[in-house]
């Protein structure tokens, strides 16, 4: 099936790897521009209040402070932080500064000042006068009756039922679960809960603002969105947008935390109302208490089936904590439902409920995974006990039950993202050779047939399946233009925003791979509303399909240019001629040089600009597969989970550049095993964070980390460019699943809530009698 | 306070604080390498060589740094050449968002320079202070081997 490609296929090296190996200043922090005024942001110590008055006079009147920005001098729309396609899915419940706050490190004031140290100094010399309100700190407390009303202004929109306080609320059906469940002769269901946790990239949150030549606002930001971030900091700061530029340099991750706008239209206003640059950066404990989270969520999974094994019947209700705003809410709860559920399309009864609840806790937002990752843990724990309960083998369950090319499932129409969906048959899917190829890497048989073991340290093998989707569709789009040089090289201009995945690279491989050139020919400028043209941003999975599916075709119009001006040039006709080792080549062996070509297109006959500009719009959402294998040791006397091994066998399609995708899954599997062994926000019994560190919050250093060996399964997408999906969430979604799976082939028992940490097994352990 | 830091063998005279960092102090200098990720000594991406040694700068006061030679990735090559840690951590693609990645090399660097041929227990718990949130870390360890190879053969060679 896949085709043969030039440089497409290949470790090219990643087209910004020298400036970072060498510690060039291309990070949003590294700018350094004269006379810039330091912000500092002021949180909220209470989880819910009402700020009565504020006092900011002995801030104002400290040296070197220039201004301070509270509820009473900022604008007042109500929008939200969301950085998604306009009109966004999630509520406007947010203002810039409020005079409620409704979580521990909301918003309360911000400071410019001469240093940061200034700035800082300045925060401890405001006075708030808050009326303090009772809190609301689990999903239980928000769902009863008599409960604190958490967004009781009367101007935010979009909240399902403030009252009640529901941010989101999705209720769809297939069939009928019920007579499904009547049908089935073995139903399971299982609940399981997952826990507050952060992304954690390595670079927090920086923006730095200025004023540009024409009085322009300039917002340079570590962003996973610039065109969302323009449209959104002009609306709050009711500019046009064309008085807004946002440009992104690298980024030193996202992850998902940095698809909000949360530092910029504060940044932005200091900007503006002082005419001076502006730089604010949030510290590692404010990425954790004041950024954002993944959802935490209880989410219940019911399966009915029959003694074959084949399911009938699947029911999932999710409920998920938003925290204090309903960023994502309702997306990232459908794709707890959208993302998970079509994987199992034998199954004619199907339904999904969830509510997205407001609590005053932090809150949530995109992170990798984005519900799946939530809605998975269920899902692959009930699979699990089904085939306990049938005595099959769990890899043969799967196999009975997933999807398969040719194929498509209801769920794929009805449940989308926060509305319909889109009706799409998965037209390549390598999930049978993923099952079969991790399965040997692992060493399956041989390592179920040995059985745990005796003695204090147990060990065990675990799978879990997975989908995720390429984009949003029928949503998201990217645009890209390439302009050709004299020398035969190629502008490539795309506003996909390259977040350190490399995504920047890999465009670069598909342009050149169609042009002909290798990829030092192609120039690539990412991520400028300026200068590049638009693109949704890094998320959903979407930018080698959707963005990469753009510069494709703008590489295609701009090779179709150079085949005429070459056809003139051989005195032959376009058709028949080649591109490749930058050059034009007729059938009969006569060549021209692209330099030559574009030399002409400039300076001779004709002259024109060789240039295109084309955009994307996904039609579908092509589905990634992944079969995901660990082994674990258990020491039942501490309850201390080892991964020992770990095998992801993925179908990404065709990987533009291997390394680079092998890197993706990688980091998404070492992400996951954080989040299923020691990742959790702990708060005290008044909703502030305990842990707002590295040190306390445990993500995995090189020691914990098992080998993780990725193969990339041999697929090819036909509607992706040159047969690609996507690569970058799906891997995440393995560590939790498939490690509870392998806890229970080492000990029997069933962990359900996250993380599994020594005191968590070690109870669990003593109450199956085990330890 | 007025102090002189010898920075990728320059010398400079740098006003600094009294409680100062020395990360602070090399990123108002100019060495924006030297990445602040948590202030707290807990990330390893403010890395730096003191006297050859990996110090994080966030925990050490600028003015302790005087009189030592200090090295960032940017004196970190020769002049035009990469060194070994830079070209594998491109050629193994241990680079994604390449932010924690100068402390990652000068951490690896430190341990080169004393144990040339490190098992990969060694390596792993040397860089155990050295997060990186995209990697995963299987290429960053896969690149220092692939460099102590490089380093061995261009010794022999």
């Amino acid at each position: 099936m896949a085709e043969k490609f030039d440089v497409v296929g290949t470790n090219e090296r990643k087209v910004d790897g020298v400036a970072l190996v060498t510690g060039k200043p291309v990070f949003a922090g590294d700018l350094d521009l004269p006379a810039t005024l330091s912000v500092a942001l002021l949180t909220s110590p209470h989880a819910h209040a009402v700020i009565k008055g504020i006092d900011t006079s002995g801030a104002e009147d400290l040296e070197g402070v220039a201004m301070v920005l509270t509820h009473a001098n900022t604008p007042t729309t109500r929008y939200t932080t969301a950085g998604q396609g306009h009109p966004e899915p999630s509520p406007y419940d947010a203002r810039m500064f409020d005079t409620k706050v409704r979580f521990v490190g909301d918003r309360v004031a911000a400071v410019a000042a001469e240093s940061q140290a200034v700035a800082e100094e300045a925060l401890g010399l405001i006075e708030v006068d808050y009326e303090v309100l009772p809190p609301v700190l689990s999903i239980d407390d928000a769902l009863a009756p008599d409960a604190p009303v958490i967004h009781d202004e009367d101007d935010a929109t979009g909240i399902w039922d403030a009252a009640r306080n529901i941010a989101a609320a999705v209720d769809i059906a297939v069939g009928d679960v019920e007579a499904g469940f009547a049908d089935s002769e073995v139903v399971i269901e299982t609940t399981c809960e997952t826990q507050y946790a952060q992304h954690a990239p390595v670079e927090p949150h920086v923006v730095q603002s200025w004023l540009d030549d024409h009085g322009r606002l300039v917002i340079y930001s570590s962003t996973q969105v610039p065109f969302h971030a323009r449209r959104i900091v002009a609306r709050v700061l009711d500019l046009p947008v064309n008085r807004v530029r946002v440009v992104k340099p690298r980024v030193g991750g996202g992850f998902g935390v940095k698809q909000e706008i949360l530092l910029e239209e504060i940044c932005g206003l200091v900007t503006l109302r002082t005419g001076r640059p502006a730089s604010f950066t949030y510290s590692r404990e404010q990425e954790f208490v004041s950024s954002r989270t993944r959802h935490p969520m209880r989410v219940r999974v019911k399966l009915g089936a029959g003694d074959d094994g084949v399911l009938k019947a699947i029911e999932m209700e999710a409920l998920s904590n938003t925290g204090a705003y309903g960023t994502h809410s309702l997306t990232v709860l459908s794709n707890t439902g959208s993302k998970t559920l079509p994987l199992y399309n034998k199954a004619p009864h199907v339904r999904f409920v969830g509510k997205a609840v407001y609590t005053n806790m932090p809150v949530g937002g995109a992170y990798r995974g984005y519900g799946a990752t939530q809605g998975y843990f269920p899902l692959e724990t009930a699979m699990d006990r089904l085939a306990d309960e049938l005595g099959l083998d769990p890899i043969e369950l799967r196999r009975r039950n997933h999807i398969r090319e040719g194929e498509g499932s209801p769920i794929f129409e009805e449940l989308g993202e926060g509305r319909k969906g889109v009706e799409q048959t998965v037209k390549s899917c390598a999930l049978a050779e993923c099952l079969t190829l991790g399965a040997e890497r692992i060493d399956w048989e041989a390592k179920r047939a040995a059985g745990p073991g005796e003695g204090p340290k147990r060990r065990g093998v675990g799978l879990s399946i997975h989908m995720q989707g390429s984009g949003i569709p029928l949503i998201d789009m990217a645009a890209a233009t390439i302009k050709m040089n004299e020398d035969g090289s190629f502008n490539l201009l795309i506003g996909a925003t390259d977040i350190g995945t490399g995504s920047d690279t890999i465009l670069g491989q598909i342009a050149a791979e169609v042009l002909g050139v290798p990829l030092d020919k192609i120039i690539v400028y990412s991520s400028d509303t300026d200068m590049t043209p638009f693109d949704v941003g890094a998320y959903a999975s979407s930018t080698t399909y959707v963005s990469g599916t753009a510069v494709e075709r703008a590489a295609v119009e701009v090779k179709e240019q150079i085949l005429g001006v070459a056809a003139t040039m051989l005195r032959t006709e376009a058709e028949g001629l080649e591109v490749g080792d930058e050059r034009v080549t007729a059938p009969d062996g006569e060549s021209v040089t692209l330099a030559a070509v574009c030399d002409r297109a400039m300076y001779g006959a004709d002259q024109f600009q060789i240039g295109a500009t084309a955009s994307a719009v996904p039609e579908e959402s092509p589905p990634p597969f992944l079969a995901s294998f660990a082994e674990v040791e258990v020491d039942i006397e501490t309850g201390l989970v080892t991964v020992l091994d770990y095998v992801a066998a993925v179908d990404c399609g065709t990987p533009i550049n291997p390394k680079m995708a092998e890197g993706q899954m990688e980091g998404a599997v070492a992400n996951g095993i954080g989040y299923a062994l020691t990742e959790v926000m702990e708060f005290t019994p008044t909703g502030r964070v305990r842990n707002p560190d590295l040190a306390r919050y445990k993500i995995p250093g090189t020691v914990d980390m098992p080998p993780i060996r990725v193969i990339l399964v041999d697929s090819f997408e036909p509607t992706g460019p040159m047969g690609a999906k996507s690569i970058a969430e799906i891997g995440i979604n393995g560590p939790i699943p498939t490690i509870a799976n392998a806890i229970s082939n080492a000990v029997g028992v069933r962990l359900t809530e996250t993380p599994f940490t020594p005191e968590k097994v070690w109870r669990a352990l003593r109450d199956a009698g085990v330890s | 306070m007025r102090v002189q830091l010898t920075v990728n063998g320059t010398g400079h005279a740098a006003d600094v604080g009294p409680g100062e960092s020395l990360m602070d102090a090399l990123r108002a200098l100019g060495y924006k390498s030297v990445k602040n990720g948590c202030d707290h000594g807990d990330c390893g991406s403010c890395t730096v060589l003191m006297d050859g040694r990996a110090v994080n700068a966030c925990l050490v006061f600028a003015y302790r740094a005087e009189g030592t030679e200090l090295t960032t990735i940017e004196g970190f090559a020769a002049e035009g050449a990469l060194h070994a840690l830079q070209t594998a951590s491109l050629d193994t693609g241990a680079v994604q968002c390449g932010f924690c990645t100068p402390g990652i090399i000068l951490t690896a660097a430190d341990l080169l320079a004393h144990n040339p041929d490190p098992t990969d227990r060694e390596i792993a718990e040397t860089l155990a202070g050295n997060y990186c949130r995209c990697t995963g870390y299987t290429k960053p360890l896969e690149a220092i081997r692939e460099a102590v190879t490089m380093l061995r053969e261009g010794a022999d060679g």
